[in-house]
């Protein structure tokens, strides 16, 4: 097994033609279920693992030769099953609906099989050919169930392999049944439940099939069964091909609920409920599970009063461990670059239109690796770390309570702690929260956490300049005013929240090569998107100045500074922290012209300078990925708050710091 | 007599039985995907301070539900 050809893609409706030749194999399975560790150890590192539901919110793509054939394995973010709640489980939905997929190998938890079984017959009911990957049989065997395999697998009708994909074992098995699959093409078919239901589903089959024989590209069984279930999606696709047969649709549901007592969709989940079981209890063997130390943690963890005092403690330790490696590697790197600059200005000069743009991009390229790497690189590593160990589940049961209070449930803290590293893929975790309503206010939450960035300016300018605990004020303001934020928010969009309902996963001994491959691949997104722009940005900042064009856009930002009481030259830098918000402080001393920025501004107007720009409008990346998720009205909206927001808050530092010094 | 009640009000370590999950299809739907459903058996571990969610086993997992949740699941204590 071998891989060839890898690509990553992060959002795709239709796969592009190269993709197309090659057989298409698919990983599906419910979260936290090892897909994503089993993608990984076929295609090399591609795709995030995690701890917690909804690691993968997009799906990744990889090109694999496996006994000399050529596959595309496409990895699907986890979902419970094919009715769909948050946008990674219609992302896997619209996938499975609409792409060419050849097998379908369905990841299995092994010790959670009874419940995994429910996905299980309803991605049967596709009828595609399918393999079933009983993963994690270790942690089976642990928790005491013992699975007939072989019997599964005649139950099912379909190769059900074990494996252990953290270790590899099983893998290569379950990919020489992929290519017997593949190459017979038996497409795997549903299970039938009790008569009476099974009757009223075949009919309404039947009678779609009659009517819109064509129109739709999967299986005619699946969109009755998901009609009779209610599901909003599927009557969507039925609205968009034959609306007048919704009432024939209701007319059915009617029957089964009267049949049966109780709701349609109450109907069809208990038959696949009680099938799951039945088959669980046919081919399983449950004896008592061994106690794990694992078990015992979450006495103190989840603890009423220990696990505020852990979350706190952490969060603590967390924080000093990147500001003290940070730092470390921070101030010898900056020593170095300057010589490295002064020399380059030696060599090529700092008057001509050349040098000005060399010298500009090279401070760029520099701020990057000295003052955002050394920061960025220990906090990836520590969100990894928690994230493997499956902390964060834990984080959102505790925290509930308090996002409750802003109008969010619990779930919408992981986001907010994504945040915390960089806001573009706090913004796109936002996709775990279930109501369009929560993700916007959890987009705003996530936009306004002090990411990275805005922790260099806040540590740069105040930290440097007004001392430790002036940033710690800063800082501490900046949580109470987003936490106020939501609140408003949600007082203005009074709607209730879905509540939380979020699996709590045992805890997981993180593996060192994974947690460093995945911080890479998370660092990776800064080095090719974030970076370049910083070098560009200096460069072009370096040629605006060449050219004085600087104060023209200083007179035309000149309302706004004036009303902060900022000197009218740092108005052009406000403009590049749109670009990346650790910009803003490196053009500022650009603009200055000095690194004393005491020389030239007053405490008082740093803190403005500093408050402003960590609240006003988030930065481009940030904006765009709020555009793909909240669309153009929530970006604006969003954009628009907190821009308001900055201006007041900034004007507000102008006056308490007036009157303090 | 069976002791019926909701699940937010089961004290910790007990064992109940579901009965009914009040509220609309998308309550019934997501508490389905977890392994909840009717007539499963739920043990309650513990329950979060000032109102807090409520953690749960089922089918041997774990499932953290907030209160208000918690409070359109209808249950049967297990003698």
């Amino acid at each position: 097994m071998k891989e060839k050809d890898t690509k990553r893609e992060t959002r795709a409706t239709r796969a592009p033609q190269k993709y197309r030749n090659h057989p298409q194999i698919v990983l599906i399975g419910q979260p936290n279920c090892g897909k994503s560790t089993l993608f990984n150890e076929v295609a090399g590192y591609h795709s995030v693992t995690s701890n917690f539901p909804g690691a993968t919110v997009t799906y990744t793509r990889s090109q694999v030769r496996i006994l000399n054939h050529i596959y595309d394995v496409v990895d699907l973010p986890g979902t419970y099953s094919l009715t769909s709640f948050d946008q990674a489980d219609r992302e896997t939905q619209n996938y499975l609906l609409t792409q060419r997929v050849d097998v379908i190998i369905n990841v299995v938890d092994a010790s959670l099989i009874s419940r995994s079984l429910e996905l299980t017959l309803q991605l049967m009911e596709l009828e595609i050919p399918m393999v079933l990957c009983l993963n994690m049989v270790d942690e089976a065997e642990r928790k005491g169930i013992k699975i007939d395999v072989d019997k599964l697998s005649m139950r099912l009708g379909m190769a059900v392999v074990t494996t252990v994909a953290s270790r590899g074992i099983g893998v290569k098995e379950l990919f020489r049944s992929v290519l017997r699959t593949e190459h017979v093409r038996k497409k795997a078919r549903h299970i039938r439940g009790s008569r009476d239901v099974e009757r009223i589903i075949a009919s309404l089959t039947r009678l779609l099939k009659q009517i819109i024989p064509n129109e739709i590209p999967f299986s005619m069984h699946l969109l009755a069964t998901k009609l009779l279930e209610g599901d909003p999606y599927f009557e969507e696709i039925l609205r968009t091909v034959r609306p007048d047969l919704l009432e024939k649709i209701a007319e059915f549901k009617q029957q089964l609920a009267q049949s049966h007592g109780r709701s349609s969709d109450e109907v069809i989940d208990s038959e696949r409920h009680a099938l799951s079981m039945s088959i669980f209890e046919d081919v399983s063997v449950v004896t008592k599970p061994q106690v794990h130390w694992r078990d015992r943690i979450d006495n103190l963890l989840m603890h009423n009063l220990w696990g505020y005092v852990f979350l706190i403690v952490f969060l603590f330790l967390f924080f000093n461990f990147i500001f003290k490696g940070g730092s470390f590697i921070e101030t010898p790197l900056l020593a170095f670059f300057d010589k490295v600059s002064l020399l380059l200005k030696g060599t090529v000069g700092s008057d001509s239109l050349f040098s000005i743009i060399v010298n500009s991009a090279f401070a760029g390229m520099a701020g990057g690796i000295a003052v955002v790497l050394p920061y960025l690189f220990p906090f990836l590593f520590g969100l990894s770390l928690l994230e493997d160990v499956g902390y964060l589940p834990r984080v959102a049961f505790l925290m509930d309570v308090f996002m409750h209070k802003i109008g969010l449930h619990g779930k919408a803290i992981i986001p907010a702690i994504l945040g915390y590293g960089c806001n573009v893929p706090a913004v796109m975790a936002t996709r775990i929260m279930e109501s369009p309503r929560d993700r916007l206010i959890a987009s705003l939450v996530a936009a306004m956490v002090p990411c990275a960035a805005r922790m260099t300016v806040i540590l740069g300018l105040v930290g440097y300049y007004l001392g430790g605990n002036a940033a710690l004020g800063v800082y501490l303001f900046n949580l109470v005013v987003i936490a106020l934020s939501g609140a408003l928010v949600s007082r203005l969009l009074p709607e209730v929240t879905p509540g939380l309902v979020l699996e709590i996963p045992a805890y997981q001994l993180p593996r060192l090569k994974v947690t460093l491959l995945k911080t890479w691949l998370r660092l990776k997104d800064f080095i090719v998107i974030a970076w370049p722009l910083l070098i560009v940005g200096s460069a072009v900042l370096g040629l605006a100045e060449y050219y004085q064009l600087t104060d023209g856009i200083n007179r035309i930002l000149a309302p706004i500074t004036s009303l902060l009481g900022l000197p009218a030259k740092v108005g052009m830098t406000l403009i590049f922290g749109v670009l990346r918000k650790e910009l803003s402080m490196l053009m500022l001393f650009q603009a200055l012209g000095t690194h004393d920025v005491l020389s030239v501004m007053t405490r008082g107007q740093i803190l403005v300078f500093t408050i402003f720009i960590v609240f006003y409008i988030p930065c481009v990346a940030t904006i765009g990925v709020l555009y793909r998720q909240v669309r153009e009205k929530g970006m604006l909206a969003i954009v628009g708050f907190t821009f308001v927001l900055a201006l007041l808050l900034g004007v507000l530092t102008r006056i308490v710091a007036l009157l303090i010094w | 007599m069976t002791d019926r009640m909701t699940l937010d009000s089961v004290e910790k370590e007990k064992e109940v039985t579901v009965v009914e999950i009040q509220g609309g299809w998308g309550v019934r739907q997501r508490l389905n995907q977890l392994g909840i459903h009717r007539g499963d058996r739920i043990v309650v571990k513990r329950s979060g301070i000032m109102k807090g969610p409520i953690l749960i086993q089922v089918h041997g997992i774990e499932v953290a539900v907030g209160r208000g949740m918690a409070q359109k699941v209808v249950v049967d204590v297990v003698q």
